[in-house]
Order: C-alpha cells, then structure tokens, then sequence
C-alpha cells in the first residue's frame, strides 16, 4: 500500500496522560526532534504539581503541547491538531479544547471499565458517539509495545512503561521527524540498564513501523523546515536559558557568580543547571530557606562577587527584607521570580504574572527596585544579562520576572555572538589619595551609584547596614534631612535608570493604528500572534512590550498617549494597569484572566477586534 | 576569576599584616552608644586588645552582625563591617566566606538574634562548617526592645512582655550547638579578659564554624544575671574552668572534682574521695560529642556548677573549602568554562 503524503504548513500535538506515563520526556524528545528538523516550534508543559498524583485520575493528568510550522510562530497554539490520549483521564481532561475534526490518537488498552469509572465515563465514549467529531485512531498501545518487546528479558511492568516510546515511535513517523538523536538519547539515558535501553528503542522502532504498516493510518504529513535567519540553533527552555545568562553575567563581568537559592517549583531547574557549572567558577548554595539564600547571595555580592537568588512568588516574600538591605546598602544583587499562580500555594506547576506589584512594592519603606521581565523562553537570557548589568552599574538589588509559562516551555535559539553581549563593568573602589577620607556613600554624579569597596582593600575599610546613612560618609544619620535627602537619591537613582535603557518599541506598520495592545513578560508571544491574526483580518492595532517595569522606558507616556485606546493584557487582574493608570493617567483598558496558562491568541484578538469596533 | 589556592586552614588563606599592630588600630571614630556599664565595651576592647596578636590584614576583617544591642559592634571596629538583619548574619556571613576564604569573617549576634528569630540560620551553620566566628552576647534579655523575656531567660521571668512570668523552656546554647554538630563550641565570660580572649584566639585558629557563648551582663534590664559566676567570694567554688587534656577538678582549692557515675551521667563529688584516675579528663577532640553535651548539661539556673572554656574543639573539613575544592576540581577537569561551547551544548543546528 502506498500511503499518501500531504504538506501542512504547521500543527498543532498534544501529548497527553498519566504522570506516570512519560508524557513529558515524550513531548521533550519530538521536540528535539522537530527543533533539529528546522521548524520553528513553542511548547507548552501542563503537569499536575503531585510527582504521582493518584494513577487514572483527572488531576494526575500530564501533558505536553508543541506548536510546529514551517513559518514563524509565537505560541504553542490555542487548539490542538492532535491529541494523544493514553488513558480515559487524559481524553476526558483535554477534549474540551479540541476542534471539531481534529485527529485523536487513543490508548484503548487503558478504557478498562474500572480505568472508565474512575473518572466517571458512565459507558466508553469509544463506542458510542460521543467522539463522532474527531478522527478517531484507536489503538491497543500498551499491547502493541508489549508484544513488540516480547524477545526482551525485561518485566511486563517495563515492556509497559515503554508505551510512551512506541507513541513517540508513531508521531515521529507521522510527521516525518529524524529519529537518530532520539535513539542516541535513549542509549545516553539508559546506559546503565542496556535491557531496558535496548527495550525503549525496539518500542520507538516499532512505533515508527506500526505507522507504516498499519492500515488505520493512511496519511503522513510533512511540514517543510521554517525560513529562520541563518545562525547556529538550539532548542531552549527559559530555566535553562537563565542560567546561561546568569553564567553569561558571570563572564561579561569577571565576577564571580556566587547563587543563594532554596529549591521551589518552578524555579529549581535554574539552581540545578548552574550547579553543574562550576568550571565557570561559579558556586551554588542550596539553603537552608529562602532567607538564607538571598542572604548568602547579598554577603557574597558584599564581598565582590555577583550574588543572585532563583524563588518564586512565595520566595520573595520571605526574601522581602533582605532585598530591602540590599536597597539600604547599595549592593548588587540578582533576584529571579519564576512567578507561578497564588496567592500562597497557589498552583505551583502554573503560570500567572501576579507578583509585579509585590515585587514593585512589598517591601517596607520607600524601597525602589528595578524589574525586567523577559518576553519569551529564549529572551530570558538576555533579561538575567540585563539584569546584572543594571545590578552592578547601579550597585542595585534588580529583579527578573519570568514565569512558568517562559521557564517550562522552549523555542528554537539562534545563538547570540558572544562578542555582541554587553562588557559589564564591576568598577572596584580603589584606595582614597593619601590624606581623604573614603567616602562609601559618595554617589558617581551621573549614574547616582555608590562605590563598591570589597572587603581587602586596604584603606576602604567602612561599616555598611540596613540603618539610615548619612550621605556621603554613610555614618549611622538619624537627621530627618539627612533621610528625606537619601530616600530622594534612592529613588532618583532607580529613575535615572530609564535614561539606560532601550525606548518602548511600537510595532505600528501601518502608523495609523488608533489602538494600542501594551504587554509585559511571557505574555508577548500570545499577544503578537493575537495581533497578526487581527491584522490579516484588516485591522490596525499597534503594539508594544514592556520588558522593564521599574523604571518606565522613558518614551512610555508619549506611547500611551499616541492612541486613542491601550488594552493591557495582564495574567492577574490589572496590575501594570494600576502603574499605568497612576503613573500617566491614562485610562487603559485592563484584559485579565488568570486561569494558570498562557492566553489564547483567538480571545486576544477578539478583544482586540472588540476595542477596535468601539473607536 | 581568580585562582585557587590548595591551602587549607582557618586563616592559611588570609594575608598578614607586615607591621606590628595594637588594639587602637581597631578603634573607630564612631561614638560607642551602649549603656554606661553594658557588659558589651569589655567585649569590645577584649577583641580589639586580641586580634593585633593574629596579625591578620586590617582590610581582611569583616565583622558581619544581626540586631541588637550588639549588633551595634561592626561600627566600633575598624575592619570591615556589615550590620545586617534580626537574625540573618550567620546566612549573610556565609556567603561571604564561601565567596572569599582570604577574610577572616567574624559573626556578632546576641541570644534573641541567634536563637529566637535567627535560630535556623544558627544551626546550619553549625552543621554546615562554615569558616565564621560567631560571637554570641547572651544576656538572656531582649535590650534593644526594652526588656522582653528572650530564649536564653528563665523560666518564670517577668518581665514587661511577661507580668505573670515566661512560660516557656530556655535553651542551653551550649547544648544546642553541640547537637546541631558544631565542631568549635565554647563558653565565656564578659568580665574575665584573660579568659574571653584566650578563648576567641582559639575560635579563630579553628577551622570552621566556631561558637562563642559569652555571658554578658545587660545592667539595664536583666543586671546581675552572672552575678554569682563573677562574685569573687563565690565564683571559684561554683566555676568549672574546662582545659583541654586535664582532670576536671574546680572549688577554690580544687576540691570538687567530676567523675562518671554508674548510670553513665556526671556526677560532682569530693575531689578527696576519688582515686584520681576516675576524674574525668577534658578531652576538646574527641569526636563523640556525648562528653561535651554532657558537660554542657551541668547548667543549672543556681550556677552551682557552671563549666566555662572550650566544651568541643573538633577538625573537620569546612563547607567553604569544600566548595572552593569542588569548583578547582570542575576546573582541573574540564577546563575553564567557555561560553560560547556552553550555549551550543546539546542538540544543536546551523540555518545556512
């Protein structure tokens, strides 16, 4: 039989199941392989915050979405084209987001009657018409990678556990993907257990045959490599991609990176990428708690090192009064908030952007902090870069706002020339002329920062603390001239920053858009691709990204005020909006929801559609 | 980035001072603020009177603090000095002596400081062996807030926060850090100079993380509190003065001395009674710590028998040059880092 072969220009996987089942390093592997294919691609983990939640069950539900095109793109998609369902949970917890028409790959082995009940299918949809919409492959998964393995010394209970393998086999095939990294992988990971290594790589062979062979699929796909500028290429997650800005701080600078950090989802991948990179002379050191951590992190940056701590939201409040010691001394420090959604708890595996007004403000005191916040997985090593340059400039405590969304998903990396990356300047103090007095507090008259005098410099010897210091000396002052003056240099300090930093950037190409989308963070792509669809409708909308929040580019009010409406699209319920409207006071219109995941490119242009009908 | 160097030892690593010192090289022009008669000014001339002895760098001293009345100690040393957070100093000092093993990284903190609110930073780093010096000023009072019952006061204290009397169980600090595996744990007193600093020269030749209980007298709030240790009539017969490698025999003229009892606890008897070899041998070194908890378990709220000096002094590798050896091993393995190999690791493509 020959099978047909058609060209889609890009789709749309969701691979979804049990937590037990694999479904991320399945999601990660074709991935990898889309990735070393040339399509351009974004991802979307989704996994429940329990290591095993109960088995079968709708909370225990994982799954990976991947968005690959021939084109550009800037999401992980709204919809998926594909779903692969390993259990009657999965099915029942990703159905509701899937098109009429769209392909459903399904596990049958898993719709057991009790698998069934568990989350409360009363008869299997399999064989009544509750899947009539879908294009239905059914398929005895678990058996078929059972029977594949049947020649291998290994347990049924692991001959199972390769199913993940065998649907990764049959994707792969698919959608034409190269296999060879992923055979490689499996021979790295599987090493030292060359039974079950082999026994993987038989599923995903078999996989890839059963594609071939089987009748139920008639079609594969093609979709063609993406027209990308040329330049070296990786996949990368913003986790991984902030620990080589980080490490990146550490070499443009020639500081020593010295990171404070007490394991937190989603931010402890980023303690656990640098860890492993000591050769850069970097040291990493798991706290005791997060107080600790930003601790450790504030008395290495005393002692002339970079310090940074990695938290989410929950961290930074307990981390709160030492950033504003860092604020008091005049110390460069890096604080990262892989934000996740709240309050408390929250959910710890999702993504929300609801920490911007904490980290803006939740400190006690006038305690200005500048913020940057990357707008895509792979921006987020140039927001840590960006962040320590204005640390150590500004001998300033600066935190990043990533988030889940931007630390778990990947895109496709054109490697940056290292010789492009900013020269970061640590500009020790060094010893007085003979007969003056060290002045630790005495500012560099345009940039307001203090010295950086590090312990073993002779004659720099200076006591330094969170009470207020007079101006200059930095003697303990309690003259309420004296604080009103420092509170006010602070301050100006931070403001001054935006004279540092790159204009906000209007996407208008038409230069006659009356309404203007302003985001901030890992909402960009969502928004761009929200706003290309409203543009092939016809419309005209204008946009613009925040990538720092504290201080303001400094163009800022005359962009809020070129238009005639400014919709802010936030994942929390209004934040930049207050700084915004009581900043500049312009009367933005607020968009929010805050449902743990990204927005839908389709409900941003309908918004976006909406306001433009109104002006 | 700089190299690193294979030596090992508390202060192998910090550079010297060619000229002689003395102890108004320590001194400040900043006002001392504490109380007329607070026991913390014989703290601070005792260590500004001992460190010319280690000859180390002034600019090599960094005395790193929490809050409270002591805390306020950084300002009054002319070293390098970071006045911190209410219990944060051991984690800030630990950054900074694992960043940097040419300091000598000094932690000033008081018994509200290190065992109330900074209690979890005090035990890791304890446990850690972290190259600090942590100096603690127990007054069993809180000063700085006005005179509130802190973790080291008695049961029963009133005071303004307790008009009915403390309810809760102090710490033996000793204890603690014994049992949060400190390997440098001793006990002095703020009004015996000779003592303090003999002490402190020790806790600085250590290897480690070392604690220093002083007993320091707030004549404010809580006057007295040590009375009997330092009463001249009394203090001899009720002090045990531990010396490393010597029976433990105390009492004006060395009449009482500590033996094992059956049940394995210590016992105080008439040094006359015993067969000299059954006296208990102070032994710093060894690396059980039962003898030293035990010793340590002598306190009693009537300081009839108070042991004072050096309860453990044991050798154990440090955090700090742990980490320090771990980067020198990436580094002699590997190579130095490079970038630009870094960010093209794993699956890789080029877009020609």
């Amino acid at each position: 039989m020959t099978k047909q072969v058609q060209q889609l220009d890009r789709v749309i996987i969701r691979f979804a199941g049990d937590s037990g089942d694999g479904m991320q390093l399945t999601g990660d592997r074709f991935t990898q392989e889309t990735a070393s294919f040339g399509n351009d691609l974004s991802t979307l983990p989704n996994y429940p915050a329990e290591i095993r939640a109960p088995a079968g069950t709708l909370p225990g539900v994982s799954s990976f979405q991947l968005h690959f095109a021939d084109h550009d793109i800037l999401t992980p998609g709204d919809a998926p084209n594909v779903l692969v369902a390993m259990n009657p949970a999965a099915l029942k917890a990703n159905l509701p987001d899937l098109p009429r028409g769209a392909d459903l790959i399904i596990n049958t082995d898993e719709f057991t009657k009790r698998n069934l009940a568990k989350v409360g299918y009363e008869t299997n949809p399999l064989d009544d018409d509750a899947l009539d919409a879908y294009q239905v492959h059914a398929l005895k998964l678990t058996s078929l990678t059972v029977g594949a393995l049947a020649g291998f010394e290994i347990s049924k209970k692991d001959a199972e556990r390769a199913k993940n393998m065998f649907a990764l086999g049959l994707l792969s095939w698919l959608y034409h993907r190269p296999t060879e990294q992923t055979v490689a992988f499996l021979e790295q990971k599987f090493g030292k257990k060359p039974d079950i290594m082999k026994a993987n790589i038989a599923a995903f062979q078999a996989g890839w045959s059963y594609g071939e062979t089987t009748e139920d699929f008639s079609v594969s796909y093609e979709i063609k490599p993406a027209k990308l500028s040329p330049g070296l290429y990786r996949n990368i997650t913003g986790n991984i991609a902030l620990a080589y800005g980080l490490v990146a701080a550490g070499t443009q600078s020639g500081l020593p990176i010295f990171l404070g950090s007490y394991p937190i989802t989603p931010a402890s991948d980023i303690l656990h990428e640098l860890s492993k990179h000591k050769r850069f002379g970097i040291k990493t050191f798991q706290a005791e708690d997060e107080i600790a951590a930003v601790g450790a992190a504030l008395g290495a940056s005393f002692g002339g090192s970079l310090g940074v701590t990695t938290t989410s939201g929950p961290g930074v409040a307990l981390k709160s009064e030492t950033i504003g010691l860092a604020v008091a001394t005049e110390l460069p420090l890096v604080v990262i908030d892989v934000q996740r959604a709240g309050p408390s708890t929250g959910l710890p595996t999702k993504t929300e952007q609801a920490d911007l007004l904490m980290v803006m403000y939740g400190r006690n005191g006038e305690s200005p902090v500048p913020i940057v916040a990357p707008q895509s997985p792979s921006d987020c090593f140039f927001a840590a870069l960006e962040a320590a340059r204005i640390a150590v400039k500004y001998r300033t405590p600066v935190i990043v706002l990533s988030d889940g969304y931007l630390a778990n998903g990947s895109e496709p990396w054109r490697l940056p020339d290292i010789e492009d990356l900013p020269v970061i300047a640590p500009d020790f103090a060094t010893a007085p002329a003979d007969g003056t007095e060290f002045q630790p507090f005495k500012r560099d008259p345009e940039t307001l920062a203090r010295p950086w005098a590090i312990p073993g410099t002779p004659g720099l010897e200076h006591r330094i603390g969170g009470l207020e210091k007079a101006d200059g000396s930095g003697n303990i002052s309690y003259d309420s001239g004296n604080h009103d003056l420092m509170v006010r240099l602070r301050q100006a300090k931070v403001t001054g920053i935006a004279n540092d930093i790159p204009p906000l950037h209007v996407d208008d190409p038409t230069g006659s858009a009356r309404v203007l989308v302003l985001g901030w963070g890992g909402t960009y792509g969502s928004i761009a691709a929200a706003v290309r669809r409203v543009r092939k409708s016809g419309g005209e909308i204008a946009q613009a990204h925040l990538r720092h929040l504290n201080p303001f580019p400094a163009n800022t009010a005359e962009v809020l005020r070129s238009y005639d409406k400014v919709i802010v699209p936030e994942i929390n319920l209004g934040q930049l909006a207050l700084l915004l409207r009581g900043k500049y006071l312009v009367d933005v219109i607020s968009y929010n929801r805050v449902r743990g995941l990204p927005f839908k490119a389709e409900e941003l242009a309908d918004v976006i559609g909406d306001v433009i009908a109104s002006v | 980035m700089s190299e690193l160097p294979d030596v090992h030892g508390a202060l192998a690593l910090v550079p010297k001072d060619d000229a002689p010192q003395t102890a108004k090289d320590f001194k400040t022009d900043q006002e001392v603020r504490w109380c007329p008669g607070c026991g913390d000014y014989a703290v601070l001339a005792a260590v500004q009177g001992f460190l010319p002895e280690l000859g180390l760098r002034r600019e090599n001293i960094v005395f790193v603090s929490g809050i409270g009345c002591s805390s306020r100690f950084p300002y009054y040393m002319n070293t390098y000095g970071f006045h911190s957070i209410h219990g944060r100093a051991p984690a800030i000092a630990t950054g900074l002596a694992a960043a940097r093993p040419d300091l000598s990284v000094w932690v000033i903190s008081g018994d509200g400081d290190s065992l109330s609110i900074g209690g979890n930073h005090l035990i890791h780093a304890l446990r850690r062996n972290i190259n600090l010096k942590i100096l603690m000023f127990n007054n069993r009072i809180y000063g700085l807030t006005k005179g509130q019952y802190s973790p080291t006061s008695e049961i029963g204290k009133i005071t303004k926060s307790t008009p009915m009397g403390s309810l809760d169980a102090p710490f033996n600090p000793i204890s603690l850090a014994i049992g949060a595996e400190g390997s440098f744990v001793a006990r002095t007193l703020d009004s015996d100079r000779k003592h303090l600093q003999s002490v402190l020269r020790a806790a600085a030749q250590h290897k480690g993380t070392a604690l220093v209980e002083i007993y320091q007298n707030c004549n404010i709030f809580n006057d007295g509190a040590f009375e009997p240790l330092k009463d001249p009539a009394v203090r001899d017969d009720i002090t045990l003065r531990l010396e490393h490698g010597q029976p433990i025999v105390f009492g004006a003229s060395g009449e009482k001395a500590l033996i094992r009892s059956a049940s394995g606890a210590f016992e105080v008897v008439r040094t006359a009674d015993v067969d000299s070899a059954s006296i208990v041998v102070h032994d710093t070194a060894n690396p059980d710590p039962s003898q030293a908890f035990a010793l340590s378990r002598l306190d009693s709220p009537s300081f009839e028998h108070t042991p004072i000096g050096i309860f453990r002094n044991v050798d154990r590798p440090s955090y700090d040059e742990q980490l320090r050896d771990q980067v020198g091993e990436a580094i002699e393995k590997q190579g130095p880092g490079d970038l630009a190999s870094l960010l093209a690791s794993g699956d890789s493509w080029r877009i020609d």
